[in-house]
């Protein structure tokens, strides 16, 4: 509990009050795992080895194989790349659901992932900036981030009529499916990052 | 809905095919296949977090009872009269089922609200229902947990340190509250794929459209 507390107080102005690209940290309110403590179960968990450098994998890794289902199933939905909605777009509606759902760190990594797969640099600041796309983005950058939120609303929204709408605009299956497993992930993901820590903007060196 | 459906049945039973309503072989099959880890890791997380093998301090049937106010908050009502039935059959849990109806008739909305780090985006802070649960008929514990769930489904970005203090008072270890986080934020995902699913069930195939080989 005291853990709890420490970590309370020392979330200050350093936690960002705006949506950004930037690289943030993040820090968790209890208390991760030590890599001294690892087992080969916990490894197993966490896929990759080097993510025991990362205090939001090594807080998950308390419960490992729970932890070793959920990254699987966010490696095959944002990095299979047999077939379906290519990966820009995923990262958008990472992004989408992110804005929507207030997840800052979120949404700073997967706009800089999108961007980095050649989403567009412009919209993306937009999409964080305002929350929606700029009336000029492209017809499917439009229809991904809508769909994307749609599908975050609690009770959703997404219905036959996106369906039907997003194959006019030449989706194919796989490529909805995609979308839908992409705006679906993130709802986990979000709540994850959101109520077991907080971000931090990056230190400004001082020299 | 009658529950026909086990994590133990023998053969092996797909939790989300299950409620879908997919068959072997067809078009959705076919579709979700195409995603195999997930399709194998998502009936694994639902198996790891509903129907562990050990449940360390948080019990299986305190787990049901979190998955069918989750599922019932969502409005999807499927998954939620299984998990129901499921909490019904599990040890203690049919004294709970008649509770858990009535948090979820109170605790409805609409969500995302809440509110962001004080500046410039106060403007979109949203205000909405803090649903109180009340511990008279399911004890403090599970009582706390259920509030944790509401908040999460409905404005996760109003979480804080002090919502998962107050869990550790209602004596909820550090190790079995990220279990509660995983459990609640991959039911969030679990209904929204059982949803979108069901959405594409109801439109049928694109007519024209051959799976997967017309993918370009």
């Amino acid at each position: 509990m005291s853990i709890i507390q420490q970590n309370a107080s020392s979330q200050d102005h350093r936690e960002p009050a705006l949506f950004t690209t930037a690289l943030l940290d993040w820090h968790p309110w209890l208390p991760p795992l030590e890599e001294s403590e690892l087992t080969e179960v916990h490894y197993e968990g966490l896929v990759d080895r080097a993510r025991a450098k990362s205090p939001y994998f090594m807080l998950l890794a308390r419960d490992p194989q729970v932890l070793g289902a959920r990254t699987r199933s966010d490696k095959d939905i944002f990095y299979n790349t047999a077939g379906g909605l290519p990966r820009r777009e995923r990262e958008l509606a990472a992004t989408a659901v992110s804005r929507f759902n207030g997840c800052i760190y979120c949404a700073s990594v997967h706009a800089r992932f999108s961007e980095r797969q050649g989403g567009s640099a412009e919209a993306l600041a937009v999409l964080l900036a305002t929350g929606s796309l700029p009336v000029d983005a492209t017809e499917t950058w439009l229809l991904v981030a809508e769909v994307a939120r749609q599908i975050s609303e609690t009770p959703m929204g997404f219905s036959y009529v996106h369906v039907r709408v997003l194959r006019q605009a030449g989706f194919n299956d796989a490529e909805i499916f995609d979308l839908i497993n992409a705006s679906s992930f993130f709802n986990w993901a979000n709540r994850l990052m959101l109520s077991l820590g907080y971000p931090t903007l990056p230190v400004e060196k001082q020299d | 809905m009658s529950t026909g459906f086990s994590f133990e049945a023998e053969p092996a039973q797909d939790l989300i095919d299950y409620i879908v309503g997919i068959e072997s072989g067809s078009w959705l099959d076919t579709l979700r296949r195409g995603r195999n880890v997930l399709r194998d890791n998502a009936q694994q997380s639902a198996a790891l977090l509903l129907n562990p093998e050990q449940d360390g301090s948080f019990s299986r049937t305190e787990r049901l009872a979190v998955a069918s106010f989750v599922a019932g908050l969502h409005g999807e009502q499927d998954i939620y009269h299984l998990y129901l039935g499921l909490l019904e059959r599990s040890g203690e849990g049919g004294a709970l089922s008649a509770a858990i109806r009535q948090f979820v008739r109170d605790g409805r909305t609409r969500g995302p609200y809440g509110a962001y780090p004080k500046g410039a985006l106060s403007t979109e802070d949203l205000n909405g229902l803090v649903f109180d649960v009340s511990a008279e008929k399911i004890g403090k514990r599970l009582s706390v947990a259920l509030k944790h769930a509401h908040l999460l489904v409905y404005h996760p970005r109003d979480a804080s340190a002090g919502a998962l203090e107050a869990l550790q008072k209602a004596g909820w270890s550090e190790t079995a509250i990220v279990t509660l986080s995983q459990l609640v934020s991959f039911l969030t995902f679990q209904v929204r794929i059982i949803h979108g699913l069901t959405v594409l069930r109801h439109a049928g195939p694109a007519v024209g459209q051959g799976l997967p080989e017309s993918t370009p």
